[in-house]
């Protein structure tokens, strides 16, 4: 049986049809959920193993990118989505979903070994302007750290341009304070970072996306469910045969996480 | 109730992005002023929040961050040594971070409260008059900001004032003909002569006088921007001559609709039906049965595949963008994207494309009343990534045009593009369905939108009009469209029988089209408003943004107010569709405001018959150049053709524009396959886009534009070009030239003058012809007219005639797309059509101004049947790269090829198919049409040139793999590095984000 995925959708979400897709690529069935019903229903989210906070623009950004989400989600969802972490479940936020997870309490979480709290944590990091203040649409090439605890990107090769990822936004510069960003990079919980030349929001030690200590909640700002078949990449027409072969990078993130997902329910 | 006032700003040893972004802008504006240093904080007045403690939780949990920013209660005044300058919106102006703050208030503290935002910014090593012209004159407009020197805290909101109700009648019948003029232009009407007497003896006979309501909907519905009156007139025309292009008078026996009189001018029974939509139903006779619906619907619709249709509309919104270029154009693809929603039974939009025509950067001086070029390219670019963007759309595909005549009236077009399933193409209201209306609320924003884009500008338009600006949420329109395919999709059919959007003209529009063969009785005051104080007229005819209409059967009105609750869309019930007597009837709390029939509401307009001349010395002397000066020095002729080249490749409408396509999300939704910029580092610019509509399914979509004006001295020639370009770069990335729709967006000076309407016949002449020889029907347009400029003197600047072609192809597997980056060293280059002579329009004439009156001209046999050996031979993978030769020729395509791979060329010159009076300068930069540039691999050469054998082809180089760009010309070789033409090319747009990172 395939693992059940949850896209959330809200007002203003708008990477959800990709974020379906590349879960059902790599195995899941998938089920979207407007925010609207599951804060009404919150119980909802026990149904599924796998939970996908997509990218786009909630509530316009207004504010900040995410805030407004972020501030509904600590409201009345915060509950429901820490005991699904708690009982296994992966959960993948990119690029509007890192800035609504990291205002939400979701991310980076409690220290290893401690139980998620019951009350949503103060945001310890944050995604501020790119540096620029531009918003910027390009391919990054990546790093992932070869010691991370994340369930998604473990394994998954970023090799050259072979191995990039898409990046849109205008709010994704990581920021944290220097305990916080220590106890990240020493825990393993630094996911991927932009290679030395592509770091072009400004982030701090080039962080594209963290998890969480158990390693299963990612939130990154490239959009891996944008690269799930070859022809999505931006230089596909010229890239060599033999670097084609396989899954795309953003794929085998999902199968890592379907996979995971699937050894949980069996 | 008082208002609280929060400051937040960043965080000691945090950086201030915006503050600094401010301060490089203003370097721009004036370089000698400028602060040296810019800080930046968001100020929210808040009035509704019961206590201390609701202050401390919505300040620091709602408004700063915490890691990166701090917040203050209250107004904290200027240090000492700076200048301070907030700006914040004006009343009724749409505040969407205001209307979030107080949807998230509510769900934290269960309170209703006020809020407005603005900016307020720091400017330090600058005086305070000085600092506030220079925010006024690069980021605050005061058509919508008011700016203020002092911490703003108002002590109350400004509520809106309640008119009382009343139906005012505006008397006419005993009007003369100067007073109805008079009428026309006092009250916004911008109605004609004819016009304005058609309605008084409508009025007349009615035996009584007409209702403001009334007369307001008449002006709305009989605009040029909603009827097209000139480009459906009839019109008497005559030559004066036809030195370039051909005859109109000679080939009249092969026009429809077209008939010689007596005196032998000719007769031409509604241009757009006997040239644009003549070509397509012919063509549609002629077996061509992939479209679907054609000129009837907001978008045209072609079939995608067996289940799936694929719809596309352009539209302009320049008189908006010319006044606030913001929300100008972010309300202008806002609305485009609306009418994809608002095509068949509402289509899901996955792409967006934008074209703009500005005046240069450069220029020094503007005519009062203008907004500086420098700033309405930003700020455009800007409407279209806000609103493209949060709207989750690819923006994938455009072309930026400048010419210094584009200064009072620049051009803004946006496109869209939507998939649907092939059942929902058409819809059609019932009688007895209810109007719904769904989306943004009705606010005074837009009044007047409609008939103002149907008048001049003069230099007072900003003041007299700002009324006419709207600012767009498009997040309103988001949610609107997944509430409207939810319903769309629902399991158990279509919830409503029709839908639009509400665009120019607002309701009377939408309500008018829908109900033209029903009739409709409408109750005005169930509209939700903005705020109070909207008059039941402005109600009617306000053209605030992001609001949709429906046809609902009564049953199904429950289930869409359950799926517009789950979306948080607002929605209401504004009546009925379908009169006893076909009446537009409108009501305000019961009592009658306005009863028009439809059939003169939309038959009853006036069509005179209009005069057109073509007169081709006049045009050639009206389209003396105007583009930017030459960047980098005095016009003249170079001595190097390589040089010309790196100069060709910094001319602003070649030059990389990745500064704004960066800006774009093109990656959105997963679809796109060919990207705007293509090749190693994204170096080079795609001919066009390629995007899958279908998550699961191969099958692609190219988009693509053409656009000539270079050759605007005779609009026939320039049209001809315009399609010829958008079918080779449709080509050019692997769409099949079988299956290719395009469609037309004229826009033009005003054509009171029959000279202007003689080559705007020739254009519209050169639609049918092209469209009849490629096969490409057009499935929609749309034109916009007085585009001229009146200053503060007196002079009168005209935009250029200017025609868009826009196009989109299938490509049968996206999988086979090609680009345009060489891709591999020994690969040879083949070049595909005729070079002529002719250097008339060219860049390189506008570059070293030369003067030429020949121009290129499409060959209407060869060209099409270049475009499908050459498709022909992309389908059948024998072509590594394909680029067409288009702005600068040859040499510019061939060294964009180049650098985009990342691997040297030579070019032999000679080896060019040409005709024997072309020069080396006219091989290298002749902008003739119909030829591409293809790389293949040397054992492909027998199989290509065995499918090209009846097009003129040669090989003309190869790919050396080198870091160099070499030409073989008449004997000597030269070369240039491939860096130093990248560099050219990609200056510009390296400036600009140099600039701001």
């Amino acid at each position: 049986m395939s693992p059940k995925a949850l896209v959330m959708t809200a007002p203003g979400i708008n990477c959800d049809l990709e974020l379906v897709h590349a879960f059902e690529m790599a195995g899941a069935s998938v089920e979207s959920v407007t925010f609207g019903r599951l804060s009404r229903q919150p119980s909802l989210v026990d149904g599924f193993e796998l939970i996908g906070l997509p990218g786009g623009f909630s509530y316009g950004d207004d504010v900040a990118a995410g805030r407004v989400l972020a501030t509904l989600i600590r409201q009345n969802l915060y509950t429901a989505l820490a005991a699904a972490i708690e009982r296994g479940c992966p959960m993948i936020a990119p690029c509007n979903g890192f800035q609504v997870a990291v205002q939400a309490g979701l991310l980076p979480g409690p220290q290893a070994g401690t139980p998620w709290p019951t009350e949503p944590l103060s945001p310890t990091v944050a995604l501020a302007t790119n540096t620029s203040a531009m918003f910027t649409d390009r391919w990054t090439h990546m790093e992932a750290p070869e010691e991370t605890r994340c369930v998604w990107t473990r394994g998954v090769a970023f090799n050259g341009d072979a191995g990039m990822l898409p990046c849109a936004h205008g709010e994704g510069r990581f920021v944290a304070s220097d305990d916080v960003l220590n106890q990240l990079e020493s825990d393993g919980r630094v996911a991927l970072r932009y290679a030395e030349s592509d770091n072009f929001n400004g982030s701090v030690n080039r962080i594209a996306g963290i998890c969480d200590s158990s390693g299963l909640v990612l939130g990154l700002m490239p959009h891996p469910e944008r690269i799930t078949r070859w022809s999505q990449h931006p230089t596909w027409t010229r890239l060599d045969e033999s670097l084609r072969e396989g899954d795309p990078p953003g794929l085998a993130m999902f199968r890592n996480a379907v996979q995971h997902a699937s050894g949980v329910l069996a | 109730m008082s208002i609280q006032r929060f400051e937040v700003a960043p965080a000691p040893s945090h950086a201030d992005p915006v503050g600094e972004a401010l301060a490089r802008a203003l370097v721009h504006v004036d370089p000698d002023v400028a602060p040296d240093r810019v800080e930046h904080t968001s100020v929210y007045l808040i009035s509704g929040l019961p206590d201390a403690a609701a202050c401390e939780r919505v300040s620091s949990e709602l408004l700063a961050d915490p890691v990166t920013e701090v917040v203050r209660s209250g107004a904290s005044a200027a240090p000492k040594d700076a200048a301070l300058i907030e700006v914040h919106p004006l009343p009724g102006v749409t505040d969407p971070a205001a209307e979030s703050v107080q949807l998230a208030v509510k769900a934290m503290l269960g309170v209703d409260v006020s809020v407005q935002t603005g900016h307020r910014f720091v400017l330090y090593g600058t005086d305070q008059a000085t600092a506030k012209s220079l925010v006024e004159r690069s980021y605050a407009n005061p058509v919508i900001h008011a700016v203020h020197e002092q911490p703003y805290q108002p002590e109350s909101f400004s509520e809106g004032v309640i008119q009382p109700f009343a139906v005012r009648e505006v008397p006419l019948r005993d009007l003369d003909d100067e007073a109805l003029d008079q009428l026309s232009r006092d009250a916004h009407l911008f109605l004609d002569r004819h016009e304005m007497e058609a309605i008084r003896d409508f009025y007349r006979e009615l035996g009584r006088e007409p209702r403001e309501i009334e007369l307001e909907t008449l002006a709305q519905t009989w605009s040029e921007h909603c009827v097209h009156k000139t480009l459906k007139s009839t019109i008497r025309y005559r030559e004066l001559g036809a030195p370039n292009g051909i005859s109109i008078v000679e080939t009249v026996g092969e026009r429809p609709h077209h008939t010689q009189l007596a005196d032998g001018e000719i007769q031409i029974n509604n241009l757009l039906k006997a040239t644009v939509a003549a070509a397509t139903h012919e063509l549609i006779e002629e077996g061509i049965d992939w479209c679907l619906s054609v000129f009837v619907d907001n978008a045209g619709i072609i079939a995608f595949d067996d289940t799936h249709a694929v719809c596309f509309k352009v539209e302009t919104h320049n008189h908006p963008s010319a006044i606030e270029p913001y929300g100008g154009a972010a309300t202008g693809i806002g609305g485009c994207i609306r009418d994809i929603m608002g095509t068949g039974l509402a289509a899901r939009p996955i792409a967006a494309t934008d074209v703009f025509c500005v005046a240069s950067p450069t220029m020094e001086e503007v005519p009062t009343g203008c907004l500086h070029p420098r700033r309405i390219l930003s700020q455009v670019v800007a409407g279209v990534r806000d609103y493209g963007n949060r709207m989750g759309i690819p923006t994938l595909n455009g072309a930026v045009w400048f010419n210094d005549a584009y200064v009072g009236n620049p051009l803004v077009f946006c496109g869209c593009v939507g998939v649907m399933p092939r059942t929902a193409v058409e819809g059609y209201a019932q009688p007895g369905d209810r109007i719904i209306a769904l989306g943004g609320r009705t606010g005074r924003d837009g009044i007047h939108g409609a008939t103002f884009s149907s008048a001049e500008l003069t230099d007072t338009h900003a003041d007299e009009f700002s009324h006419a600006v709207q600012i767009g949420n498009p997040i309103v329109e988001k949610k609107a469209l997944d509430a409207i395919l939810m319903m769309r999709d629902e399991p158990t059919g279509c919830l409503f029988t029709a839908i639009t959007d509400c665009g120019a003209g607002g309701f009377s529009s939408a309500v008018g089209e829908m109900g033209e063969t029903l009739g409709a009785c409408v109750d005005l005051e169930k509209a939700p408003l903005k705020y109070a104080g909207l008059t039941p007229t402005e109600t009617w005819i306000s053209e605030a943004q992001e609001r949709m209409v429906l046809a609902v059967p009564e049953e199904n009105i429950e289930r869409i107010a359950e799926i517009c609750a789950e979306y948080e869309v607002e929605f209401c019930d504004l009546g009925e569709f379908g009169t006893p007597g076909r009446e537009l009837v409108l009501r305000y709390e019961e009592t009658e405001i306005g009863r028009l029939p439809m059939a003169f509401l939309h038959d009853g307009i006036p069509t005179p018959t209009r005069e057109a001349i073509w007169d081709p010395e006049w045009a050639a002397a009206q389209s003396v150049d105007r583009l930017p000066d030459d960047p980098s020095g005095p016009r003249g002729a170079r001595e190097s053709l390589l040089e010309t080249t790196a100069l060709l490749l910094e001319h602003p409408n070649i030059a990389s524009k990745s500064w704004i396509i960066r800006q774009y999300d093109h990656e959105v939704q997963g679809g796109s396959i060919v990207k705007p910029l293509v090749g190693v580092g994204d170096g080079g610019p795609s001919d066009g886009a390629v995007v899958r509509p279908i998550p699961n399914s191969p099958r692609a979509l190219a988009i693509a534009n053409g656009l000539a004006t270079g050759l605007s001295a005779d609009p026939y020639v320039m049209g001809l070009a315009a399609i010829d370009e958008c079918v080779r770069n449709l080509v050019c990335v692997g769409a099949d030239p079988e299956q290719i729709a395009i469609l037309d967006n004229f826009c033009w000076p005003g054509c009171d003058d029959p000279r202007r309407l003689g080559s705007l016949v020739r254009a519209a002449e050169a639609c049918y012809d092209g469209a009849k020889a490629y096969r490409t029907p057009f499935i929609s347009g749309k034109d916009s007219l007085n585009n001229q400029f009146t200053t503060e003197s007196g002079e009168k600047i005209f935009i250029p005639p200017t025609l868009l072609i826009s196009g989109m192809g299938i490509v049968g597997d996206g999988e086979r797309a090609i680009t345009m980056d060489l891709k591999k060293t020994g690969n040879l280059l083949v070049l595909v059509g005729q070079t002529g002579s002719e250097l008339g329009g060219s860049h390189y004439a506008a570059l070293t101004g030369l003067v030429d009156t020949r121009m290129p001209q499409v060959d209407l046999v060869q060209g099409p049947r270049t475009a499908r050996a050459v498709a022909a031979v992309i389908e059948r993978g024998l072509v590594r790269s394909a680029h067409d030769l288009s702005e600068g020729g040859l040499l510019v395509a061939a060294a964009e090829m180049a650098f985009a791979g990342g691997l040297g060329a030579r070019i032999e010159l000679l080896a060019a198919p040409a005709s024997d009076d072309a020069d080396l300068v006219a091989r290298a930069f002749g902008e003739h049409p119909s030829r591409y540039l293809l790389e293949i691999d040397p054992n492909a050469q027998d199989d290509v040139f065995a499918e090209l054998s009846e097009i003129p082809c040669a090989v003309v180089g190869r790919v050396t793999g080198s870091d160099v760009f070499e030409i073989v010309g008449d004997t000597d070789t030269s070369s240039m590095s491939l860096e130093r033409l990248r560099a050219a090319w990609a200056k510009e747009s390296e400036e600009q984000t140099g600039a701001s990172s």
